[in-house]
């Protein structure tokens, strides 16, 4: 069975909704503390949203500071897949697996909202089970989502086809729309919407499943990252 | 060691856009307050600092700034090191 390995800062708060999601469709997940300076075997590694560490300073700034932070580095220098949602998202970027900052938005309203999003790139772990150009209906819930980088960096991200999604209907200000990004090698991602919470119908879409079954399967091929992630030197 | 007094001003590059600079300063008007422009919002942090003179204290505070204090992607920093007579 897929093992998810799910990361819980204090603060983190997404971490039994994104479990369930995931042990909805058919994987395991495991949720695992944030001052464990090693991962358990796990296939793909989630960092949930929330606020971590009451995202003092700034949404992970402290973060990107904690135990499991080195052996994360290493999980995803191997290959091994990570998604970072909403505050996982900020971690990323903090931690500089992930390229740009996400600063306030713009109007400073909190957004708490269904929103669309469009993949615009299925070279991710995050979106390979989607079709390219297909939209999908996904809540997002920040203060701080509006994405920005400089000029040269949204250039490369955009030639290299590394934004993988993009808002329909901007919400934020967030620079070219974007929603969600990958890195080079397409294992990192780090998203703002929460696919989680549009893991049912019952939540009001169910399409953030396209989004997390591609991250199951994705773990599923990723053996060699398995084994690293159990080895003491991970 | 002699102790310093640092205070860290965080304030968002110029260029980006600072939403909470353009919401007070378009609340001025309401006050009858006319003719300020380029409002910015930004943190200030203070700390008490231990080493052996100014400018060691600013190498530690510098380094701090760029990995921690400050997200450099979006921010600056401005440092001020005061020697702190009290101690």
């Amino acid at each position: 069975m897929t093992r998810v390995g799910v990361v819980v800062f204090p603060g983190t708060n997404c971490e039994h909704d994104v479990a369930s999601a995931i042990d909805a469709l058919g994987g395991n997940a495991e949720l695992v503390w944030h001052k464990s300076d090693r991962l358990p075997d796990v296939d793909a590694i989630v960092l949930p949203g929330g606020f971590a560490h009451g995202d003092a300073l700034r949404p992970g700034a402290i973060a990107r500071f904690s135990p499991i932070m080195g052996a994360l580095q290493s999980y995803a220098a191997a290959g091994g897949p990570v998604v970072g949602i909403c505050n996982g998202f900020q971690v990323l970027t903090e931690a500089g697996l992930l390229p740009g900052a996400l600063q306030k938005n713009a109007g400073l309203r909190f957004i708490c909202a269904m929103t669309e999003i469009r993949v615009d790139s299925t070279a991710s772990v995050l979106t390979s089970g989607a079709d390219l150009g297909q939209v999908l209906r996904v809540p997002v819930n920040h203060f701080e989502g509006n994405y920005t980088c400089p000029t040269k960096t949204l250039a490369e991200l955009v030639d290299q086809g590394r934004v993988v999604l993009r808002y329909v209907d901007n919400p934020n200000g967030s620079v070219d729309g974007v929603a969600g990004i990958c890195n080079a090698a397409g294992n990192v991602v780090g998203l703002m919407p929460h696919p989680e919470r549009a893991s049912d119908l019952l939540l009001g879409s169910p399409d953030g499943n396209v989004l997390l079954s591609s991250l199951l399967v994705a773990a599923g091929a990723s053996g060699v990252t398995r084994r690293l992630a159990g080895s003491p030197s991970a | 060691m002699n102790v310093f007094d640092v205070l860290v001003e965080v304030s968002l590059r110029t260029g980006v856009a600072d939403p909470q600079g353009s919401t007070v300063e378009r609340s001025l008007p309401a006050l009858q307050v006319h003719g300020i422009t380029g409002v910015r919002v930004g943190k200030a942090i203070r700390f008490a600092i231990a080493a052996a003179d100014e400018t060691a204290a600013r190498v530690v505070v510098e380094d701090l700034c760029q990995r921690f204090l400050s997200n450099p992607v979006i921010e600056d920093t401005r440092v001020d090191i005061t020697a702190n007579l009290s101690q």
